[in-house]
């Protein structure tokens, strides 16, 4: 699967409402060239990344914490400085440019707004900073303001808001400056679940409104599937794979980018014979078997029949435990002296009890094989 | 027995318990403060406008001619040496906290940004010194900058003093006395600031278009300047009111408000002169506290400097 990483089955619909300028459209796309970074003696952040991010594009650098992904960002931002490599934006190599000169604006994990400022205040930094007339700064302050819905909160204090009005604000200080790429730490990661997903939402829509280059860390997968147009996952430092979100999740290179899209159902391939593999769970016909060592069997893609089911891809199998969940139930089943794990969409079908035999059934177009 | 027939009521008894509660956790600090500053800067109030008897010590009737001494009017008319040492007293102050201001942000922020098992150590080196007597440490720059030491020898080489002289006593002995003795008294506020900041906020700044410098002008300083002010506060008001180092570093010409005072309650014996002495040097000091917290309004962006 390892020519499919860089090819662009776009699966999202590319934003149509808002025409883009094509000067904007090129000053946005960001280029990174063997980019290495390691802190003190051994703690190697970045290990040689290559990564090039369209412009208008919503990416997602994706990957557990202490893989390189903030670091990444905060070379992008300017706040770091890579050891080796070359970085550009819009064509345009900023590797050695100091943060304040970079067409750049950063959302950070902590918002980092300024304290001792009003929302107003904190809005026009970057403004003031670029030494823009008041005028001009208070109109694109009131703006951006009714853009996110703020407008009424202009004049507080920043510890006066809330972990989500402070968030927004943080994003608004950002937008305001419009930078050709908008960075964001984890902007999420401090809010509670039902804010979270209403602003991952919210994000979105802002971002296909603008058209602006958004480049998003979380380690979060759910998160990044949800949000991205590509997504890069990253672990010790080296991207591990690249693409839209279905084709990280159902093609992933290896073993640690299907662990970390939540697969568990891996299973060794212990003997091949043209599309017919031998796994732990018995023989299966797999109609692209490529060379992998592994056997991906995605959950959603088994189907449970009730008894024995003789044909191709059908394995018995018998019920451990049942996690009803209403939408679906989620099944732990005992296969060959293995588990597997299994989802059940429920459409009033008969869902199988715990220890009840039962026959799995899979499509062979559903199984992929994929590298240790 | 008929004046008991109000029983205490719950609201009466609680209002007693309160009361009590009330007095048991003041008394002890309002009398210290009460037996300690109050009636003393009374009496000492009430001196400066008594006359001044054969010995120097107060006595009736009540008179201004202690603050007319103080205005520098003498048996031989006007001279202006009581003027020249406010003047002096004034300039010093505001030349060491200046020059403690500058040596100690730098320090402070080192330390505040170090990593955090060197910061204790950091913070007891500047805080050590003081732990000597102040006296003493100050002999030791006597010692150091008297005449044919080498850091005399020095400037002497540099053509900054004229031969044989020294660098004590001069001024720039009590400025250097000064400095020296009350920067830990700035790091440390300074540092409890920079500790409290948030180092992402520095980097928003500089995300923000802002150069190393003005992120330091609008994200840094308006933080920090609730320290900042403390800190002022603290090297400030001792250091207008020093005894010690001038009397010890400043010689005839380094004389200040505190030498002045101390002299008339000594040598001079002019316990009124002293007292009016010490009534200016009160006056002056609110009036720098009051514009402190003027200033503090102002840089501080709402923020409300404590005094």
């Amino acid at each position: 699967m390892s020519d499919a990483i860089t090819t662009d089955t776009a699966d999202k619909t590319a934003p149509t409402s808002v025409p883009q300028d094509t000067a904007r459209r090129d000053a946005s796309s960001i280029a990174l060239q063997g980019l290495h970074k390691r802190f003190g003696r051994d703690t190697v952040a970045l290990a040689g990344v290559d990564l090039d991010i369209r412009p208008g594009e919503f990416f997602t650098l994706l990957g557990p914490s202490g893989c390189g992904k903030t670091t990444l960002l905060r070379i992008l931002a300017g706040l770091e400085e890579a050891d080796k490599g070359q970085l550009a934006i819009g064509g345009r190599d900023i590797t050695e440019v100091p943060p304040h000169q970079r067409s750049v604006n950063t959302v950070f994990q902590s918002y980092a707004l300024f304290p001792h400022l009003s929302v107003r205040d904190n809005l026009a930094f970057g403004l003031k900073m670029r030494g823009l007339p008041v005028g001009e700064r208070n109109a694109r302050v009131a703006k951006i303001a009714a853009f996110i819905q703020l407008g009424d909160l202009i004049d507080r204090r920043v510890d006066q808001l809330s972990g989500g009005q402070r968030q927004r604000i943080a994003l608004a200080r950002a937008l305001v400056c419009e930078p050709d790429v908008l960075l964001l730490d984890e902007p999420l990661s401090a809010l509670d679940a039902g804010l979270r997903s209403q602003l991952q939402v919210e994000l979105l829509r802002v971002q296909k409104r603008l058209g602006m280059t958004f480049v998003f860390v979380t380690h979060d997968q759910q998160e990044a599937m949800v949000m991205s147009d590509r997504i890069a996952v990253l672990n010790g430092g080296l991207i591990q794979q690249v693409g839209p979100p279905r084709e990280v999740y159902e093609h992933p290179v290896n073993a640690f980018v299907a662990r970390f899209m939540g697969h568990d159902n891996l299973f060794p391939v212990i003997a091949r014979n043209g599309e017919t593999l031998t796994t732990p769970l018995g023989e299966l016909h797999v109609a692209n078997p490529g060379d992998g060592a592994l056997l991906l069997i995605r959950p959603e893609t088994l189907d449970l029949l009730p008894g024995d089911v003789e044909g191709v891809n059908h394995l018995p199998a018998r019920v451990i435990e049942r996690l009803y969940r209403g939408s679906h139930a989620e099944y732990r089943l005992a296969i060959a002296g293995t588990t597997l794990q299994a989802t059940l969409n429920n459409r009033g079908r008969h869902l199988p009890e715990v220890d009840e035999r039962v026959t799995v059934a899979v499509a062979a177009d559903d199984l992929v094989t994929l590298a240790e | 027995m008929a004046d008991a027939g109000t029983l205490p009521t719950a609201r009466s008894r609680a209002m007693v318990r309160e009361a009590r509660h009330l007095l048991l956790t003041v008394a002890p600090g309002a009398t210290w403060i009460v037996i300690f500053l109050v009636l003393p800067s009374a009496y000492l109030m009430g001196v400066a406008f008594m006359s001044t008897g054969p010995y120097g010590l107060p006595e009736m009737p009540l008179s201004l001619e202690s603050f007319r001494r103080l205005a520098g009017f003498g048996f031989l008319g006007w001279s202006p040496g009581n003027l020249y040492t406010l003047l002096r007293s004034l300039v010093q102050t505001l030349v060491a906290t200046a020059l403690v201001v500058v040596i100690a942000y730098p320090i402070a922020y080192y330390i505040a940004t170090s990593r955090a098992r060197w910061r204790p150590i950091m913070l007891l080196a500047v805080v050590v010194p003081s732990w000597t007597n102040q006296v003493i440490r100050t002999f030791g720059w006597m010692n150091l900058l008297a005449p044919g030491t080498p850091l005399s020898q020095l400037a002497e080489g540099l053509g900054l003093i004229a031969p044989n002289m020294g660098l004590y006593p001069s001024n720039f002995a009590v400025t250097l006395g000064l400095v020296y003795n009350f920067l830990p008294f700035m790091v440390l506020p300074l540092y409890a600031a920079f500790e409290k900041l948030d180092t992402a906020q520095v980097e928003a700044a500089r995300d923000l278009y802002a150069s190393p410098l003005r992120a330091f002008r609008h994200a840094v300083f308006p933080q920090t300047l609730p320290g900042l002010l403390a800190g002022i506060v603290l090297v400030a008001i001792p250091a207008f009111g020093m005894y010690v180092i001038p009397e010890l570093l400043g010689g005839g010409k380094g004389m200040m408000l505190g030498n002045l005072v101390a002299n008339q309650f000594a040598g001079a014996a002019n316990w009124p002169l002293g007292a009016s002495g010490a009534i200016l040097m009160l006056i002056a000091t609110f009036i720098g506290l009051y514009a402190m917290r003027r200033i503090g309004r102002r840089l501080g962006g709402g923020e409300e400097v404590v005094i």
